[in-house]
């Protein structure tokens, strides 16, 4: 079941074109990434969905409401914790909690009750009373997720999460996350991090300068970029003599000699290993490691958008 | 009900973040006082505090609300905790509201410090309370949605500051705080009845001193007046800059 449905949306600042007529839906329950390079429309469409900020073209349906219409009603029922911390500094944790509910119409005993659990759950109840503004990133980060759900949104729109923290903090919020998506909370999760979105999300869209390029499952994304099947070997002995006999045993086989003892077979359908394996020994080539090697999602975004992702990012 | 708990918790974060805070307050006493000290070494005659006390509470009003709201909202512009009340299912209306409740409260209450140290001094029996608590309401309302104004306009707190006074000081010499409008030269004084400090002093004076130029329910009017316009200013420039 959609529970957010977007079509031909159309951002324009001045003359750029930020967000070029894009469609897409997000299932209920789902985690979706939204994932495309600096400057792609990311934000842009996130501050649409959400109200930030008012789409110059298209349609956003949001739980059945018209998002550009009736904004407000949307709000109710969406979190959004964005790429920067926006909470208040001077105050500490428990009362930016407590504020965030109150935005919502939330009884002062229902927020302090909530607040106080959500601190429990993000490991932060030492640090209730203290000043935000003294928190570490992470910390921060793990508060703001925190405000962003404190009412119990059906949709969560998170963008970039785990930017700039320490692993183990990137690690908790990465549970949360799923936590949150088993509780049955639809995720909007836009993330530098691909492996990240490989290991969280079960749909991806890849969005480059405005347009949304590729959509679909990790691994209908990763399959529509498979060249083939690739079994990558490490062995002794030398590989250029049995080139023959293997391309007669799987016709349509490509040998890839990688080193002097490491090659790669590409087949267009699954090598079976032990035939394989069973002709290399007996042409004298003794194989010590074989694996398939499949593309990452990296792979994927490099190829799709024609851009190098940023390695240090891995 | 969550419209008010929302409107409620935003006034009291403000109250407790920005004007609660002792530079505030310090603010709040000091201004007032050091004005009433400046003219009262100027004067070479007995000063007449009465006379005094209608351009006291006018400038303590402006200065305190404009430079307080200027101030607070381009900080959490800057730091983006006002994208959080955007974001808010709070409308727009309700939250300049109860954006501009705090600074209006403050505004009122700084007013009513040279009123304190003025009873100490002389009788204030011949006021009329109510048209003078209307004015000092309606001073700040107006004052503090100019802050809002240039609130709106300033990036950064150093601007909102620059802007506040590029307003404010024009605003005190055209409004008939130091000089009676009759006073000004004629090509001035069609400008000093475009502002709505100009039908606040004139309210102020008259129900202190007595000596107004204008009818208190035509200033009570234009102030209103003044109000609703400069909310609907605010707010649509809100939703056009903020609301990309």
């Amino acid at each position: 079941m959609e529970i957010v449905n977007v079509k031909n949306l159309k951002k324009l600042y001045g003359d750029f074109l930020a967000v070029d007529n894009i469609s897409f839906h997000i299932n209920k329950g789902e985690i979706f990434g939204f994932l495309g390079p600096n400057g792609a429309g990311k934000t842009s469409t996130i501050n649409m969905l959400t109200g930030l900020s008012r789409p110059s073209g298209g349609e956003i349906h949001i739980n059945s409401i018209d998002a550009v219409r009736d904004i407000k009603k949307v709000q109710r029922i969406i979190g959004i914790v964005p790429d920067e911390s926006n909470l208040y500094g001077e105050m500490n944790g428990f009362d930016n909690l407590c504020f965030c509910a109150a935005l919502y119409g939330m009884e002062k005993k229902e927020r302090e009750k909530k607040a106080k659990e959500l601190l429990n759950l993000f490991n932060l109840t030492e640090a209730g009373n203290r000043p935000f503004r003294a928190y570490s990133k992470g910390m921060k980060r793990k508060l703001t997720i925190a405000a962003g759900i404190i009412h119990n949104p059906k949709i969560l729109f998170l963008d970039e999460p785990t930017t700039g923290i320490d692993v183990e903090s990137a690690r908790h919020i990465r549970k949360l996350i799923l936590d949150l998506k088993d509780k049955g909370t639809t995720i909007f999760l836009t993330t530098h991090y691909l492996e990240e979105a490989q290991r969280i999300c079960d749909r991806i869209a890849l969005i480059v300068k405005g347009r949304i390029v590729k959509i679909g499952t990790v691994n209908e994304l990763m399959e529509s970029t498979m060249q083939g099947h690739i079994v990558q070997l490490t062995y002794q002995g030398r590989m250029e003599t049995v080139q023959k006999e293997l391309k007669e045993h799987f016709p349509g086989c490509t040998i890839k000699i990688l080193s002097n003892d490491s090659s790669q077979l590409i087949n267009k359908e699954p090598v079976p290993l032990f035939p394989l394996l069973q002709l290399l020994h007996n042409k004298g080539v003794s194989v010590y490691e074989a694996k398939e090697i499949k593309p990452t999602l990296e792979d994927v975004f490099v190829e799709i958008t024609g851009l190098e992702t940023d390695r240090a990012n891995k | 009900m969550k419209t008010l708990t929302a409107f409620w918790n935003i006034l009291i974060k403000d109250i407790r973040n920005y004007y609660l805070k002792p530079p505030n307050i310090s603010w709040g006493i000091i201004f007032p006082l050091s004005w009433t000290l400046m003219q009262i070494i100027r004067s070479t005659e007995n000063i007449d505090i009465i006379q005094l006390l209608p351009g006291l509470m006018a400038m303590s009003i402006l200065f305190g609300t404009t430079s307080m709201l200027a101030v607070t909202i381009t900080f959490e512009r800057r730091g983006r905790s006002f994208d959080r009340l955007l974001l808010a299912p709070v409308s727009l209306s309700i939250l300049v509201l109860a954006k501009i409740s705090g600074a209006v409260l403050f505004g009122c209450l700084n007013a009513f410090v040279p009123v304190i140290f003025a009873s100490f001094f002389v009788s204030l029996g011949g006021i009329n309370w109510g048209i003078l608590f209307t004015a000092v309401f309606l001073i700040a309302l107006t004052s503090t949605l100019i802050g809002l104004l240039i609130a709106v306009s300033a990036k950064e707190v150093f601007e909102a500051q620059t802007l506040s006074n590029f307003f404010r000081f024009p605003m005190l010499f055209l409004c008939g705080l130091f000089l009676p409008i009759q006073q000004l030269p004629a090509a001035l004084r069609p400008i000093s009845f475009c502002l709505p400090l100009t039908y606040g002093t004139d309210l102020l004076k008259g129900t202190i001193t007595g000596s107004s130029i204008m009818h208190s329910a035509f200033s009570i009017l234009m102030l209103l007046a003044f109000a609703a316009g400069l909310f609907l200013i605010s707010r649509r420039s809100i939703q056009k800059k903020w609301i990309l």
